[in-house]
């Protein structure tokens, strides 16, 4: 059975409505990624508490994302949709990675930067807010990037708890008409279409930025 | 130290001088380096090259070793072009595979002698001959052995390089480039790396091997006496010009031009 | 405890499946690296296009898909049909092998040029300095990625479960359907996915730790027993999936 034109252009709304969806997990989960990550590099330097949350972080971080959505989502009371189940714990999960990141920036910012805010006894949020945070930030651009590329290619496991992302779709165009060939081709190249261009753009703000 | 046929000889040339650099010109980018240079050193004989930093004396050895390729002109070993080869209707570019060939007889000793890391002493000194020459594996083992005796290092041949001290790395270093049996050796800068007091180890091995044997030496140094004591002629460098050449009890006790004298003072100063 | 206790065998076997797809996977993953990212290092610009064209195009499409690709649309378009284990290990392997080719043309681009010069000085061949010289003191840069991508090759072998292999994680979901034991049948799982994790982060510590030897380097963070637990390093490539 040979490549069908015809076909390919019929399929192909589902599959952007499936796209549209994925890119949304995306964002949402990233926003997630992002801020809870922080949250965590931050909590890690409590004492008791924060290594309590890494050992937390570690399991999440080295066991399967998969299990992790099929458990909360047959978990999750019945109210709650399973794109958002999706993206909450892609978002955790990839909090497992952002978290690490940060702490590496942080831990990056050099020291003559903590000793020249004790000098001018900067209160403690000035000291973050203003000068550790946006220097550590800056030198994992680049690193963060990588994670919001890694993450999209992460969301067609969504489709296993029945997420309408862009694999679900190619899936069950393919369980209805009994052809996977070209929705399948399709998904690899809009993931292609995607990564390529956006790998090339974190090559550059690696370029810009200090690399971690 | 007895002549011993251990060492490699300088092969007398065919005729002409060994090593010819003929109109030898190298930028790097903009900057030219070496403008129209022409020099010969004969089979068996001791060369000093010196000369302020960044007049390109190392540029010179780098080239000879084919480290660099260079921009214009020709070198020639034993009447062979080093970077060229004859091809239709004259010389063209040569090719790895003749590059391979011509610098079989080239050695070079490393200012930061570049052991490598991953190799005990004994396969650093014995890798070149077994695996570039095709030495069988116990040839190559006792001249290493051998090699090491004379740096002085018979009881490490089996010690990790970074276990050494600078001047002992160095000593293996030199061992390692002799393995390889070359006609010519290029010696850049070997002691400007080490500590004071290991440099006096490194140059009485030289010594030794300028005594002992005929190998062709091209060495770049600031240590003069060491100069005076081996070399035949030295040449004095500036902005990649021979300012002066000549034995080395007139360049040190009689230098002709204004530029050596100021050199020699600077770094007899400081030295 | 008791539920564990009652599957273990169970979920052992479910382990098993789940290691010998992460190893086979490992070991192509490990070979496509070395010989791609060599490639990507080599002057000649096909050998270099090669390379660039595998990794790009297998570090974009998620391995997921890979696998679906080849479990469903291969058969359309040919009269073969993978084995599902089999797409499993070669779509996990060629992602993961995608990652590792660029950090082995790093590591080997990373080879101080002072090395290389040697080996000139020596006038020993490419394939002697790659292999004797080059490769071996890349191979101590390389180990530290190397084991977060085998860690996120594991943690992709649970996709396996979605075209009907045994692993891990299809055992959770069977025990979960047989029981309505949720949480344990699931944590089960986790628990045994984050021992395998935890025991080949430790044996890529010990390569580590010999390769660092080898090069006459004090292990990183001491050398006692205790170093060899430190929390792994996070590297910025991004998920290996
Ligand atoms: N790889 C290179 N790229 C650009 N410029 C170089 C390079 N190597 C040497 N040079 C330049 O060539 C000149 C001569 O350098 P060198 O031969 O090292 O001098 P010397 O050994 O006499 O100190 C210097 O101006 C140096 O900056
Ligand atoms: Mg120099």
């Amino acid at each position: 059975m040979a490549w069908d034109w015809e076909f390919t252009g019929r399929i192909i709304p589902d599959l952007l409505s499936g796209l549209v969806v994925t890119v949304q997990a995306t964002v949402l989960g990233y926003a997630l990624a992002l801020v809870l990550g922080l949250a965590v590099a931050l909590v890690r330097r409590v004492p008791v508490v924060g290594p309590l949350l890494h050992a937390v972080m570690e399991f999440i971080r080295c066991t399967p994302l998969l299990v992790q959505l099929v458990f909360v989502f047959t978990l999750a009371p019945g109210g709650i949709s399973a794109f958002t189940i999706g993206f909450l714990v892609l978002g955790v999960h990839y909090a497992a990675y952002t978290a690490e990141v940060y702490r590496s920036g942080i831990e990056g910012v050099p020291p003559g930067q903590w000793e020249a805010s004790r000098a001018l006894s900067l209160p403690a949020h000035r000291t973050w807010g203003a000068v550790v945070l946006p220097q550590a930030v800056r030198r994992v651009i680049p690193a963060l990037g990588n994670y919001l590329i890694a993450m999209f290619k992460d969301t067609p496991l969504l489709f296993a708890i029945t997420v309408g992302e862009l694999m679900y779709q190619a899936s069950r165009i393919g369980g209805v008409y009994f052809r996977y060939l070209e929705a399948m081709t399709l998904v690899g190249l809009f993931f292609l279409l995607v990564s390529v261009p956006s790998a090339v753009l974190i090559r550059r703000l690696e370029r810009r930025y200090a690399a971690v | 130290m007895p002549q011993s046929d251990l060492l490699p000889g300088g092969a007398p040339g065919a005729g002409g001088p060994l090593i010819r650099f003929d109109g030898v010109v190298k930028r790097f980018g903009a900057n030219t380096v070496l403008d129209e240079l022409d020099f010969t050193v004969d089979a068996g004989e001791r060369v000093t090259l010196i000369g302020p930093s960044g007049s390109g004396k190392t540029t010179i050895l780098r080239l000879l070793m084919t480290l660099e390729k260079v921009t214009g002109g020709v070198i020639w070993v034993n009447g062979e072009p080093l970077s060229h080869m004859r091809g239709k209707g004259g010389l063209v570019r040569a090719g790895e595979k003749h590059q391979r060939e011509v610098r079989k007889r080239i050695g070079m000793v490393f200012q930061q002698f570049n052991l490598f890391p991953n190799m005990t002493v004994r396969q650093n000194v014995t890798e070149g001959p077994i695996h570039s020459l095709g030495v069988s594996r116990d040839e190559a083992n006792q001249r290493a052995e051998e090699l090491l005796d004379l740096v002085g290092l018979g009881e490490k041949i089996d010690a990790h390089p970074t276990r050494l001290s600078g001047g002992q790395q160095q000593r293996v270093a030199i061992a390692r480039a002799l393995a390889m049996r070359p006609e010519i050796l290029l010696l850049d800068e070997v002691t400007s790396a080490l500590d004071p007091e290991l440099v006096s180890g490194v140059l009485d091995v030289l010594r030794g091997i300028a005594e002992s044997t005929d190998i062709t030496m091209l060495c770049v140094t600031h240590e003069m006496h060491f100069a005076r004591d081996v070399s035949h002629r030295v040449l004095m460098f500036d902005q990649g010009k021979i300012v002066e050449e000549g034995p080395p009890e007139q360049i040190f006790g009689d230098p002709r031009e204004e530029r050596t004298r100021t050199f020699l003072h600077a770094v007899l100063d400081h030295g | 405890m008791e539920f564990f206790i009652d599957r273990f065998p169970l979920y052992l076997s479910g382990a098993g499946v789940t290691l010998t797809i992460t190893l086979i996977g490992a070991a192509l993953a490990f070979v496509l690296a070395m010989a791609v990212g060599v490639l990507g290092t080599m002057r000649n610009p096909v050998a270099r296009g090669v390379a660039t064209f595998y990794t790009e195009t297998f570090r974009g499409i998620a391995a997921l898909v890979l696998m679906y690709w080849m479990a469903f649309a291969i058969p359309q378009l040919t009269p073969y049909e993978f084995d599902p284990m089999f797409a499993a290990i070669l779509a996990l392997g060629l992602n993961i092998g995608a990652y590792g080719a660029e950090v082995v043309r790093g590591a080997v681009n990373a080879v101080p040029r002072a090395q290389i010069e040697a080996t000139i000085a020596l006038n020993m061949s490419w394939a002697r300095r790659t292999w004797s010289v080059v490769l071996p003191q890349a191979w101590a840069q390389m180990l530290p990625t190397f084991g977060n991508l085998v860690i996120e090759l594991m943690k992709a072998t649970a996709i396996v479960s979605l075209i009907g292999v045994t692993d891990l994680t299809r055992v959770a979901q069977e025990q979960r359907s047989a029981t309505g034991e949720t949480i344990l049948a699931f944590s089960s799982a986790l628990v045994m996915y984050f021992v395998i994790a935890q025991a080949l982060i430790l044996g890529v510590r010990l390569l580590e730790r010999r390769a660092n030897r080898r090069l006459g380097r004090a292990p990183e963070g001491g050398s006692g027993l205790l170093a060899l637990l430190r929390p792994p390093p996070v590297t910025a490539t991004g998920g290996g999936r």
